[in-house]
């Protein structure tokens, strides 16, 4: 684009302005908040406080056990990405590369899981789980091996679309190559697909990481004191008689630090992995 | 790389054909055939058995539950609940009662705020995405201040607006009154009729990244030449963002609007922390009622019945949409 | 090399096998803290939050507790538990069967949970075990259960609702000693609502409440109604809307709407925290919350700050002298619990005169016994709250639909107190019509 009229060029500062305001305003209010001694967050609204302090930094790893929560968190949500990325690219693998009987059938209805309202099989599957353990010892409630099991599913949805649509811009011609190097199924994947498609890889890994690091529903009632995540976790600061607002502002801006920061550094990444992904 | 992109760009659909099973390149047609007939089903295997055992499994005995009376009374002995057959839809669906009406104000509700949360998080979206699209300095920084609300826990996120929107002590009030004087008294913004905006305003907050990253990926794939050709013909930018983008990013417009509709839909934590998990009835999502009847009155029978009638309700939404959109999307093969 | 058959065959293998692996791994790294070993010598105790934090808690809990596993030789297994999540793994537990021995419930819950079947009744012959039923607060008794029912829990720590006020205030508004009957409380809190920085405005109020809070709301509706004569439930039946129903919440409502004594924005408190930090921010010079103790110690605030008052009374004739409903935690045992004499044996430790006396002292609430005494309890707002639980106290209805009703009628008051807040007290036409309604609800089961 060469020409840009100056309303347009308006029309962006603006924009972008307005935008930018929009998403600061409640991140400088978490940010200030975070500084503050708590009686000055109970008071009347400063933008800034008198005296800030670092304080609540250091509080909020005693009044709840938050690394506990963040190490549990950090657990799960790698382990069921690293998981669902896997079976994901099995699924997709076969869904693009062969045609097979029940094949729309099983896309379909992985999409329409996207459409199940979690408080609905929330109680059953929690029973599945009690009758799991019943029967074969192996305990998923209360462990972060139900918890990963449970995020890992629903990250398989998007995944396995998003893969499907990337695997199907991989020619063919280079898996027919493959072949007549009389390359297996397997070895195909790995060898062939897998390095063409690091993109998207990338990208489902990190919303399915994202996933798995702010469901609050499933885990509030799949998890113990032990196994608490941080979504859940940040909820204990506010106990019937005090709220340490402050120390919330501080862990939820601690705890989101290591997914900006990797959002800023896989930026590239994403973005290449959903543009052919994206368009289907 | 460079070959898949270009196909991709260009709009081409993959080579047909190729995906049929292989012919036997070395004559053992019949049993290479057969072994790769069970191939696709073993890679499969491992989605299929998860969703199975945490998605369709629960969901199906979760209708079950819907026909059932299932109160504190047979939490125990679940298994021994009387059957209501469709006692619980009739109860949900009576409009003239408490409870059928109640159900109905919520969903009406939720149906108005996503409309207004789909609609302006897109908006926004496609507006953040095509101004930022063009900056070469600070793109990668606002890009990735512009994903942080997207980012930040539910909690976290919620309850600072919370914060925001508090009457007497809130930074929003403090602007408009004190600061600006715009408004001549503090206003309620979390109880009232101002709690249905205040919601519309946060599930914008939180939603519109989703959108702009999406659409953001999708303006990568379109060719600088088609911008060029039509400038040279004189098109200004309006006119482009009309002829070229929107057209060419229709089908990613076509999924993200069906995921950000359904999520909205959905969604529990937004209403329950901004409003201190007693929403005011303006702002009473679909999602609050159930689980006020399941949870917080042990009616799980009538809960799940109001569950499988909003899957129902997306089910049918979602098959209406994409088939009217399928219609109109001209890279769908 | 030939790859072909064989080796497709074995790379197959290898994959099916391997998702079935990386889960199983995934699960023994990942197994989170379950017991094992001889199940009779440990109990696992659900202990609710009764202190501001968790940590707190256990601090206080586990010396107890040690003092018990030292006396009996069975271990006790302890988790601290928020009163907001504690419900909900409760149900979980019930529905599936899996939980701890013994935990403690909200007692307004103990109907409710009763109607489940899962929770193990006390019957006379169980409660000869702690000493006999005597040893209790007769009001304490009657939450443990529905009426006529054997009861499935035993009252453990106990609160009940009074009138705390700012004494600096008082002083400055000229008022000597806090309000007796509801009419003077009226009247006395409009001399402490005042404008103290000329804008015109109010900012100083005579009363703080927690508006948003659908429990809370039923709390007060129950009180104050229940003392004009209102009865809730009529043989299980609700029966909502009756006039001394419907004047209990006018009351109510009209502490922020007519007589103008409550900030509007306290329809938007939804914790308690927000209510206390008006209080000691000298923005409000009264409160009605249940036993404090020691939790506005956080605020820095002691008795040479707040004093206490019991709760209010109704100079109507014809009016019961209610104070409050009968709050705190009971203590109950699943019917799943693996060692049923262990579990009475924790039952029978904690509610002795010793561990009560340590553990209300501790936790600033009232002991469900009577014959725990001691210097903790003699301070005026215990003396206070041990008369009211003693004399001025009813247990909220002692119905299953119990927590139906605090849900759905708190709801419909929250609601109320918005609409008041914004300007639009509701008429007692309204009310009477959506009590109507929430009655509806409560029978139809939803």
């Amino acid at each position: 684009m060469t020409h840009e009229t100056l309303g347009y060029r308006v029309f962006r500062r603006v924009t972008l302005g307005l935008l930018t305001l929009f998403v600061c305003a409640p991140l400088v209010v978490m940010v200030t908040t975070a500084v503050k001694p708590l009686d000055q967050v109970q008071s009347g609204f400063r933008w800034l406080p008198t005296e800030p302090t670092l304080r609540p930094f250091v509080d909020m790893w005693s009044t709840v056990p938050l690394a506990r929560y963040f190490v549990n968190s950090v657990v799960v949500a790698t382990i069921s990405t690293v998981l669902s990325v896997t079976v994901a690219v099995f699924a997709a693998y076969a869904v693009s590369r062969w045609r097979f009987p029940g094949r729309e059938t099983f896309r379909l209805a992985v999409l329409s899981t996207q459409m199940f309202p979690g408080i609905l099989f929330l109680l059953p599957l929690f029973l599945l789980f009690v009758m799991v353990d019943r029967g074969t010892g192996l305990t998923l409630v209360g462990t972060r091996t139900g918890l990963v099991i449970t995020y890992l599913t629903f990250a398989l949805p998007y995944a396995i679309w998003m893969l499907v649509s990337y695997f199907e811009t991989i020619p063919r011609g280079l898996d027919d190559a493959a072949k007549v190097d009389g390359c297996g199924p397997l070895r195909l994947l790995v060898s062939v697909l897998l390095p063409a498609a690091r993109p998207v890889i990338v990208a489902v890994s990190i919303f399915s990481f994202m996933l798995a690091w702010g469901e609050v529903l499933f885990a509030s009632v799949l998890t113990s004191e032990q196994t608490r995540t941080v979504s859940v976790g940040l909820q204990s600061y506010a106990s019937e008689a005090n709220v340490y607002w402050n120390q919330v502002m501080a862990a939820s801006l601690v705890v989101s630090a290591p997914i900006v920061v990797a959002f800023l550094l896989l930026q590239r990444h994403i973005t290449a992995g959903m543009t052919a992904g994206a368009v289907k | 790389m460079s070959i898949s992109a270009d196909s991709a760009r260009s709009g081409v659909p993959a080579a047909p054909g190729t995906g049929d099973r292989p012919a036997g390149v070395d004559g053992r047609a019949g049993r290479a055939r057969k072994r790769h007939r069970r191939t696709p089903y073993l890679f499969l295997l491992p989605a299929l058995a998860l969703e199975l055992f945490v998605h369709f499994g629960p969901m199906l005995a979760g209708v079950v539950m819907s026909c059932l009376k299932l109160t504190q009374y047979q939490l125990a002995q679940w298994w021994a609940a009387p059957w209501a057959g469709l006692g619980n839809y009739r109860v949900v669906l009576d409009l003239d009662q408490p409870v059928g009406a109640s159900l109905f104000k919520s969903f009406l509700i939720t149906a108005a705020v996503t409309v207004i949360v789909v609609a302006t998080a897109w908006t926004l979206g496609v507006a953040g995405a095509v101004s930022l699209q063009r900056m070469k300095r600070g793109r990668g920084l606002l890009r990735t201040l512009f994903l942080v609300p997207y980012a930040l826990p539910v909690f976290a996120a919620v309850i600072t607006w919370r914060f925001l929107l508090q009457r007497d002590n809130g930074m929003l009030n403090h602007v408009l009154v004190d600061q600006l004087g715009l408004l001549p008294g503090n206003a309620f913004y979390l109880i009232g009729p101002n709690s249905f905006w205040s919601l519309c305003v946060v599930e914008i907050w939180r939603e519109w990244p989703f959108a702009f990253l999406m659409i953001m990926a999708a303006l990568q794939s379109i060719p600088d030449e088609l911008y060029e050709a039509s400038s040279m013909d004189g098109a200004g930018p309006w006119r482009q963002l009309r002829r070229i983008t929107l057209p060419m990013i229709a089908p990613v417009n076509q999924v993200l609007i069906l995921v950000l509709a359904l999520r909205t839909f959905r969604d529990f934590e937004t209403p329950y922390v901004l409003f201190g998990g007693s929403a005011p009835d303006q702002a009473r999502l679909i999602s609050l009622e159930i689980y006020q009847n399941s949870f917080l009155t042990f009616n799980f029978g009538l809960g799940s019945a109001m569950s499988v009638l909003l899957l129902l309700f997306l089910m049918l939404v979602t098959g209406g949409y994409l088939a009217v959109t399928r219609r109109r999307t001209s890279l769908d093969a | 090399m030939d790859w072909g058959k064989g080796m497709s065959a074995r790379w197959r293998g290898a994959a099916a096998g391997f998702a079935a692996v990386a889960l199983v791994m995934a699960g023994a790294a990942c197994a989170g803290g379950s017991d094992a070993g001889d199940k009779t010598a440990v109990l696992t105790y659900w202990a609710s939050q009764q202190s501001p934090s968790v940590q707190h808690d256990k601090e206080i809990l586990e010396p107890e507790l040690r003092k018990f596993t030292a006396q009996t030789g069975v271990r006790v297994e302890l988790e601290v538990i928020p009163f907001t999540e504690l419900l909900n793994k409760i149900l979980t537990a019930t529905t599936s069967g899996q939980g701890p021995d013994v935990l403690n419930i909200g007692n307004t819950w103990s109907p409710s949970l009763q109607a489940t079947g899962a929770l193990v009744g006390w019957d006379p012959a169980m409660m000869d075990k702690l000493g006999g039923a005597g040893r209790f607060e007769s009001a304490a008794l009657q939450t443990t259960g529905a009426d006529g029912a054997t009861p499935v829990a035993v009252p453990l720590y106990n609160k009940v609702y009074q009138l705390y006020y700012n004494k600096k205030l008082f002083r400055e508004a000229g008022v000597s000693a806090p309000p007796a009957t509801w009419d003077d409380f009226v009247t006395t809190a409009q001399k402490l609502t005042k404008d103290t920085d000329g804008d015109g405005k109010p900012d100083q109020w005579g009363l703080a409440v927690r508006g948003q809070a659908a429990t809370v709301a039923s709390h007060y509706a129950y009180i104050l109604g229940s003392g004009l004569g209102a009865q809730y439930f009529a043989g299980g039946k609700p029966t909502f809307d009756s006039p001394a129903a419907v004047a209990g919440i006018e009351r109510y409502l009209s502490w922020m709407g007519k007589d103008k004594i409550v900030n509007p924005s306290d329809a938007e408190n939804a914790d308690w925290a927000d209510v206390y930090e008006a209080f000691a921010g000298n923005k409000a010079a009264m409160m009605l919350v249940q036993t404090l103790g020691q939790t506005l110690k956080d605020y820095k605030l002691t008795d040479q700050n707040y004093g206490v008052a019991p709760m209010p009374s109704n100079a109507a004739a014809g009016g019961r002298d209610i104070g409050s409903f009968v709050g705190g935690t009971n203590i109950s045992i699943f019917k799943s619990a693996d060692n049923l004499s262990g579990a009475v044996d924790l039952v029978k430790f904690l509610t002795s005169a010793p561990e009560q006396t340590v553990l209300n002292a501790a936790y600033g609430t009232i002991p469900a016994v009577k014959d725990a005494t001691g210097p903790a309890f003699e301070t005026p707002e215990m003396k206070i709250a041990r008369d009211t639980i003693a004399n001025r106290a009813i247990p909220m209805p002692r119905v299953p639909q119990e927590t139906q009703f605090e849900t759905l009628l708190g709801k419909d008051v929250v609601g109320w107190l918005a609409a008041t807040a914004t300007g639009q007290q509701p008429d007692a036409a309204q009310i009477s019509a959506g009590l109507k309604a929430a009655a509806g609800k409560v029978s139809a089961g939803g």
